[in-house]
């Protein structure tokens, strides 16, 4: 799958929220799309991500 | 009664809104602390793995966050941006930034309006950013805008004011606050904004790039207070010619003779 713009390889089955504390992010501080669309924080343990997926993880950073 | 700057559902007593951009995380706390701030603009990016250093973290408590659309090229990805933020869990109000060129960095106003319509109804409070022209300024404030914010210059040009004509046009004949947004270099200019009837200003790179970066935001808090004072005392009248004695003009050094 692609996870903000790289190629991920995995090779167990992975829920949104495996990928998001896997990746060492905190819950409360991104926001996650799935293939274009966002998906709700509880529903980060029920969905599984397939190989063809595409995330983006989005935070806040400073900005003007 | 309270001079508060009222924003869709919100009011505030401050009318600076800054920009957390270009600071050091370490330095976020105190140029807000300094500047009196309530509001601060924040952008949406792809988050860094390991969540260190995020910026919530040292932004004070209670300020009231405006994630800003950056990085949007038309009204679509604004729409993308603004929802993303949204979800990140810090209220409803965004800045609509739309920009296709990358040497001036200017706005798009159609897309802007486009993106305000969307954004409204979805229940948004929409500031969109903008090239002050009052007839796309019509169109965002009937496209369900919350406040207007034109631009003085280009972003991060400390250049000014330089569109002050227009943007005293749009304060004249829209109910909406007008916020400037981008340009603003000097507290004396953010002054002059508001002492024109500015409802407030934003700024970033000014105080991002000034030697002292909390001192001048202490510069431009007091800058704008001082012009909304005046704006609200009414300035005075301006001579067309000659000149108008302040001291009375009945000479008493003759009457002695």
């Amino acid at each position: 799958m692609k996870v903000n713009g790289k190629i991920l390889e995995s090779y167990m089955p992975m829920t949104v929220e495996g990928l998001v504390l896997g990746a060492g992010y905190m819950l409360d501080r991104v926001a996650v799309e799935l293939n274009g669309r966002i998906v709700p924080r509880s529903e980060y343990p029920r969905i599984l991500l397939k190989d063809d997926d595409s995330v983006e993880i989005v935070g806040f950073v400073g900005g003007g | 009664m309270a001079d508060e700057l009222i924003i869709g559902k919100k009011r505030f007593n401050s009318r600076f809104i800054l920009g957390s951009g270009k600071f050091s995380l370490d330095m976020t706390r105190a140029v807000m602390e300094n500047g009196g701030v309530e509001i601060a603009t924040l952008a949406v990016r792809r988050a860094n793995a390991g969540g260190e250093g995020n910026i919530l973290d040292y932004i004070p408590e209670g300020l009231t966050l405006l994630p800003n659309t950056s990085g949007a090229r038309n009204a679509e990805e604004a729409v993308r941006i603004a929802r993303l933020a949204r979800e990140l869990g810090c209220g409803d109000m965004v800045k609509i930034e739309i920009i296709r060129d990358s040497r001036y960095l200017l706005p798009d106003n159609c897309e802007t309006i486009k993106a305000t319509r969307v954004l409204a109804d979805e229940g948004f409070t929409v500031m969109p950013y903008m090239m002050p022209d009052l007839s796309a300024a019509r169109s965002m404030a009937d496209a369900g805008a919350a406040a207007i914010m034109p631009l003085g210059a280009p972003i991060g040009s400390n250049k000014g004011l330089l569109t002050k004509d227009f943007i005293k046009i749009m304060i004249d004949e829209l109910d909406l606050p007008i916020i400037v947004d981008a340009g603003i270099g000097r507290p004396s200019q953010a002054c002059e904004a508001m002492e024109m009837g500015c409802a407030a200003v934003m700024a970033n790179t000014a105080i991002a790039t000034a030697g002292d970066i909390p001192m001048m935001a202490k510069a431009f808090k007091l800058a704008i207070e001082a012009g909304r004072m005046a704006f609200i005392s009414r300035p005075g009248r301006v001579l067309l010619k000659g000149g108008e004695s302040s001291s009375p003009l009945t000479g008493f050094l003759e009457d002695s003779k």
